[in-house]
């Protein structure tokens, strides 16, 4: 808990008054900013915001205001117009909900099977333990994309193309969720209690059930946001198995591409598919920015 | 009470295999036993369209791809985006995170800020990029012609086209690298920046001088996966396109390798041939991450 709760990124600074002088003879580090430091990051933080924030702006815009020179930059009020016209023209709503499937089921899934892995890695003694779990971090680095042919092969015999299933399966679990468990539950979990357990009669899936998983509630939240924003936004593989069955991702594209595009119904689009994920962000991302920081640092 | 000891005994001894056999199972049979398989298709003629017959033509595939000027092209596309999109985003990471490392107000919020496009998906960044990146009416044109330049047409030619779809990697995947560079940068001892104040250091000394070889593991992670990913790129390609046409542009002037290998594979229906692309690739990539290891430890250590 307390690992996650503070990051090494949030961790509190000793009070800054005393130090001041300090500081300004750059003696002690980390430096307090500068007023470029502060403009320098705020350019940034505005470029990568602009993207996003165009977005917004075409989608509330009417399609004859987009061609304007110079271009709009305020928003409109024809954002509902647009969604309504999203939803009317394509089947954006089933591809919304084909997407929640997809990435809730994914994400319950990869949280309990990493968990599940991470604590026989992390605390039980079995033969060939080391060699299993270095097998499984080496996975990782395989490139899955390239085998992409066979994988389709496989899933026309067993019936899955258009099917849910054909994403869902294979993302069940990952290397990655199995290795950022390993190394939490290492830590987190203490073996006496472990052992306590034992003399009370709990089985290792009981042990696992009753101590590991209440033990692996932070992780397992950052694990699952990683793994939802990952399942959300996967594109090359459903737009593979899933042509006539298409997520969110696969749906924009296909409104993208057509040969005259309707540039504000297309953004509405993205605007739309990026909207969940930018919710659990601006909810929850320091959590994300910990996490992303904490796993490099064991990485 | 014999049969319980038992029981107990099989339970500790067995089930830590039962709950390490989901994982690898299912990479075995979605991961694995793919891309092996990928290399038994790419000796064959094999098509779709046949319906599932093959046949062995051992190395043809490759002698033909060697042969074959689009596969050239679309190395080379590779490798000119992967040189333009890496080496700005991976400095420009180091720049953020430095700046990052002072003691700022609003720290969260300004890490957050900077994370944002990487939460995005490749596939609305594209769009968004495609739509800036426009001929007649996209903002980045616009901007250009205030200072005189353009218009230009960037889906049209390879440098340009090239350019445009490295800022939209570098867009998507400056933050990210950043923040990993940060982690690393606060676990540095404050000690050796102390010390290195009384010897007389100043700030940038510190930065080339302690701070860059300290991150060196972090910098060599950050590159080898960069390259494995941008060695892989596919999806802003073809979406970049702005058509669901897979050719990278009317002259293929933008298509990537991973996109020549899906045209094959899923437009022409050609999974012997487009799986003797994917195997290369997987080769190319692996030779390209053992390189870049070695050369980024050799440009850390030289800066020790």
């Amino acid at each position: 808990m307390t690992v996650l709760a503070n990051p090494p990124a949030t961790r509190t600074e000793p009070p800054a008054a005393p130090r001041r002088r300090a500081n300004r003879r750059g003696f002690g580090f980390p430096r307090r900013g500068s007023v470029w430091t502060y403009a320098a990051l705020l350019a940034i933080v505005a470029g990568s915001l602009f993207p996003l924030y165009w977005s917004f702006v075409v989608s509330s815009q009417t399609s004859e205001a987009v061609a304007k020179t110079p271009p709009v930059l305020i928003p409109g009020g024809h954002l509902f117009d647009n969604i309504a016209r999203v939803f009317d023209s394509t089947n954006f709503g089933k591809a919304l909900l084909n997407s929640f499937i997809v990435s809730g089921s994914i994400t319950i899934s990869v949280v309990f099977f990493s968990t599940l892995a991470g604590f026989a890695f992390a605390k039980l003694k079995f033969r060939g333990r080391k060699l299993l779990l270095v097998l499984a971090i080496g996975t990782s680095m395989v490139p899955q994309q390239l085998g992409i042919i066979p994988l389709y092969m496989l899933m026309t015999k067993l019936g899955w193309t258009d099917q849910l299933a054909a994403v869902i399966v294979p993302g069940l679990v990952t290397a990655f969720g199995v290795f950022f468990m390993t190394q939490y539950l290492g830590r987190a979990v203490p073996d006496e209690l472990l052992e306590a357990g034992r003399m009370d009669g709990c089985t290792t899936f009981g042990l696992y059930w009753h101590v590991v998983l209440p033990a692996a509630r932070p992780a397992a939240a950052v694990l699952g946001l990683f793994t939802f924003m990952q399942a959300w936004n996967d594109f090359f593989w459903p737009l593979v198995v899933l042509q006539n069955n298409a997520t969110v991702q696969v749906a924009l594209s296909s409104l993208a591409s057509g040969y005259t595009t309707d540039y504000t119904l297309t953004l509405t689009g993205t605007l739309l598919a990026t909207l969940p994920i930018l919710v659990i962000f601006i909810v929850l991302g320091r959590q994300i920015v910990g996490g992303i920081m904490q796993g490099a640092i064991k990485g | 009470m014999a049969l319980k000891a038992t029981l107990n005994r099989l339970d500790a001894k067995g089930s830590p295999y039962l709950y390490v056999v989901p994982f690898f199972l299912l990479f075995g049979i979605f991961g694995l036993y793919p891309l092996i398989y990928t290399g038994y298709v790419s000796f064959n003629d094999w098509n779709l369209l046949d319906g599932g017959e093959h046949q062995w033509v051992g190395l043809a595939n490759y002698r033909e791809m060697l042969q074959d000027a689009y596969f050239w092209n679309s190395l080379g596309n590779t490798l000119s985006i992967w040189v333009l999109s890496t080496v700005p985003q991976l400095l420009a990471a180091l720049w953020i995170a430095h700046l990052l490392n002072h003691k700022l107000r609003a720290r969260t919020s300004l890490r957050m800020g900077v994370l944002l496009p990487n939460i995005t998906s490749i596939v609305a960044v594209t769009i968004v990029f495609t739509q800036l990146f426009g001929r007649d009416f996209g903002m980045i044109n616009w901007l250009l012609g205030l200072v005189g330049v353009g218009p230009i047409d960037w889906q049209a030619d390879t440098w340009s086209s090239h350019l445009a779809i490295a800022t939209i990697v570098i867009w998507r995947w400056t933050g990210y690298n950043a923040l990993i560079y940060l982690a690393s940068m606060q676990a540095i001892p404050h000690d050796l920046y102390e010390a290195a104040e009384l010897d007389g250091a100043s700030s940038t000394q510190q930065f080339w001088r302690i701070t860059v070889p300290n991150l060196r593991p972090t910098i060599i992670f950050t590159t080898v996966i960069s390259t494995i990913g941008g060695l892989q790129i596919i999806a802003e390609p073809l979406l970049f396109a702005g058509t669901s046409t897979p050719t990278g542009g009317s002259d293929r002037q933008f298509q990537t390798i991973a996109l020549f290998m899906y045209e094959q594979g899923f437009r022409e229906f050609r999974f012997g041939y487009a799986s003797a692309i994917a195997w290369t690739l997987c080769l190319i990539i692996a030779v390209f991450a053992i390189a870049n290891f070695l050369l980024t430890r050799r440009i850390a250590n030289d800066e020790e």
